[in-house]
């Protein structure tokens, strides 16, 4: 923002305003160095606008467009066939089983990491000694490799060599084929979808915690409410806010999972949620890039109406506030 | 947010330290109990990922219970280079992480820089669509991606692997919610001493939002460390693939027979032990930067 101002040679953009000058005597400088800022502006923020641009907007459209297409991926004719790849996803049994993977797998992980979560976050919400190095363990698995959890998992599982099925064989038990069996597969999925994105619905609710009023705890403790009391009364709905930003990131993130479901479940079999499906479709040996982009355009109308909610709840909260 | 140690609630006026006799038992139990309980339930599984690691076959493929290792062996880490290029996956996964996340984290600051300081026309829209991208998933791109990428010729490229990750709006977005902070007298002061935008933003602005930087960052090579479904795509040979795909190859060259597992734990243990080690070091920024907006929400 060099001010070093020499004679303003009136650029041409400025003489529109040559009426006005009168009363704004500054006007010719200030427009030459708006068009400087909006040069540098460009120069910084161009490069990431132009990225996003191409690789997160143009897909979206692109989607559209591919969706409704009967086209083989590597192929180079495709032949337009309207809605025709929607219809066959939410009319075919494949389809509709996809479907169904994807809202038990959703309900289930938000429901259970987030239940789980808070009973950790109360646990991790005291002040003795070693409760960091805790706290630190119980989030560690949510940065870690979804690859590289999903094998450690699978040889957890196994059912000759695996430590679960030692377990199950000392209280007499035989374990189950967990990859083979499509229930099955989905239930070993969703526990270890669990334990990898438990620790963060539990730093979060700690976060929750921790910014409660203490002295309308204090009051109701001294009023006689005992712990459990103040929590279902006092802490839970104090919470609400907490809870409904956990609803809403785990339910997007859990409609996003693929790296589990594809290292534990490498053909999907019972497993195939929304994004497994499409990458199966395009990528797993069908080549079917048309119907993977119409499951593609289902998901992303899901993730909107999730998120179009959100911030309409965040709006009201904002006028509460 | 998580690291303040100390939390004013729950302690209604307590007289005694947690580990005075009135309080020892019921810290034992109500206190560490569940903590130990949560603690082992998280690093259990990845325990038993590094010692199974070190076994021998025969100790792993048994239907008894071998906790620890009679004589710890590098045998599964030999035979895992040997199945399939480690240190190459190795290799291209630092290439990709550092390349990527580098030219990630400037964008971010530069862009950033630009939304809060730079005066232009359209800066709402823009930052509106950037708000915007951050709630498109990746996962939902990589078919279009995947066409154009490949069209330009970059299957089993570094470039093709890193160039649709680098549009960033989670860095964006963050940076710029830490820079509306900063006052406005410093920036006045620096055009006063006419200091353009550009040493502004690297002398001034950035230096001063470090932690932030750091969070952004660290996040974004954790990120691209771990990245799956992109990688798996688009690259097929095996001399460009990054560690998370080269476990899937590893997986299906050993993954089958019982005795691969102590395999599979060593090649597991390389693409988990890496960030393990970052996160304890640097978890602050870590977990800040993955629990943001949960404060504000």
């Amino acid at each position: 923002m060099s001010r070093t101002a020499t004679p303003e040679k009136t650029a041409g953009g400025a003489t529109p305003e040559k009426t006005v000058e009168s009363k704004h005597p500054r006007r010719p400088r200030t427009s030459r160095r708006s068009r400087r800022d909006a040069l540098v502006f460009l120069a910084l923020a161009l490069p990431n606008i132009t990225l996003i641009a191409l690789f997160t907007y143009r897909p979206l459209l692109t989607n559209i467009y591919y969706s409704m297409l009967d086209w083989t991926l590597g192929s180079t004719s495709a032949a337009f066939i309207g809605l025709d790849n929607y219809k066959e996803f939410f009319t075919s049994s494949a389809g509709l089983t996809s479907l169904r993977i994807t809202i038990i797998f959703t309900l289930v992980t938000v429901g259970g990491s987030m239940l789980l979560g808070l009973l950790l976050a109360l646990a991790l919400n005291s002040k003795i000694p070693g409760v960091t190095i805790a706290r630190s363990a119980a989030f560690a698995p949510y940065v870690l490799s979804g690859v590289g959890v999903g094998l450690v998992w699978l040889f957890i599982f196994d059912p000759s060599f695996g430590v679960l099925a030692y377990f199950l064989r000392m209280i007499g038990l035989s374990s189950p084929q967990w990859v083979l069996d499509p229930d099955m597969a989905l239930i070993m999925v969703m526990v270890v979808y669990i334990w990898k994105n438990l620790g963060y619905c539990a730093i979060v609710y700690l976060g929750g915690l921790q910014s409660l009023p203490t002295d309308v705890l204090q009051a109701a403790s001294l009023d006689g409410a005992g712990p459990v009391r103040r929590f279902w009364t006092i802490s839970l709905p104090l919470l609400s806010p907490t809870t409904f930003f956990l609803l809403i990131t785990t339910m997007l993130n859990s409609l996003q999972a693929f790296d589990l479901l594809r290292i534990m479940t490498p053909t999907g079999r019972g497993t195939n949620a929304l994004i497994f499906e499409s990458y199966l479709q395009a990528f797993g040996g069908y080549s079917r890039a048309g119907y993977s982009a119409a499951i593609s355009v289902v998901l992303f109308v899901m993730l909107i109406v999730i998120t179009v909610v959100q911030i309409r709840y965040v709006e009201k909260k904002v006028h509460y506030a | 947010m998580s690291s303040s140690v100390d939390s004013p609630v729950t302690t209604p006026t307590r007289k005694h330290g947690p580990f005075s006799k009135e309080n020892l038992v019921g810290t034992l139990t109500a206190g560490y109990l569940p903590l130990l309980a949560a603690t082992a339930i998280v690093v259990l599984p990845l325990l038993w990922m590094v010692i199974s690691s070190f076994k021998a076959p025969s100790e792993i493929l048994t239907q008894d219970l071998v906790v620890l290792p009679e004589t710890p062996t590098l045998h599964n880490y030999d035979v895992a280079m040997n199945s399939v290029p480690i240190p190459r996956f190795f290799l291209n996964s630092v290439i990709v992480t550092t390349v990527g996340a580098s030219i990630k984290v400037v964008l971010a600051v530069m862009t950033a820089y630009a939304l809060v300081f730079v005066r232009f026309p359209f800066k709402r829209i823009i930052f509106i669509g950037i708000l915007v991208a951050l709630m498109v998933p990746p996962q939902v791109a990589i078919l279009p991606n995947y066409v154009l990428i490949a069209g330009w010729g970059g299957v089993n490229t570094y470039w093709g692997i890193i160039l649709p990750g680098l549009g960033t709006a989670f860095g964006t977005f963050l940076l710029r919610q830490y820079f509306m902070t900063i006052p406005a007298s410093i920036l006045e002061a620096a055009s006063i001493d006419g200091a353009g935008h550009w040493r502004t933003l690297w002398r001034i602005v950035a230096p001063i939002s470090l932690p932030s930087v750091a969070t952004v960052a660290l996040v974004t090579i954790v990120t691209e460390w771990n990245d799956y479904i992109w990688p798996l795509i688009i690259t097929t040979d095996s001399r460009m693939m990054t560690l998370p795909v080269g476990l899937t190859a590893l997986q299906n060259s050993e993954g089958n027979t019982g005795s691969g597992w102590g395999i599979l734990m060593a090649g597991t243990v390389i693409v988990i032990v890496p960030v393990l080690l970052v996160f304890a070091l640097l978890q602050r920024y870590i977990v800040s930067g993955l629990t943001q907006g949960s404060v504000t929400g």
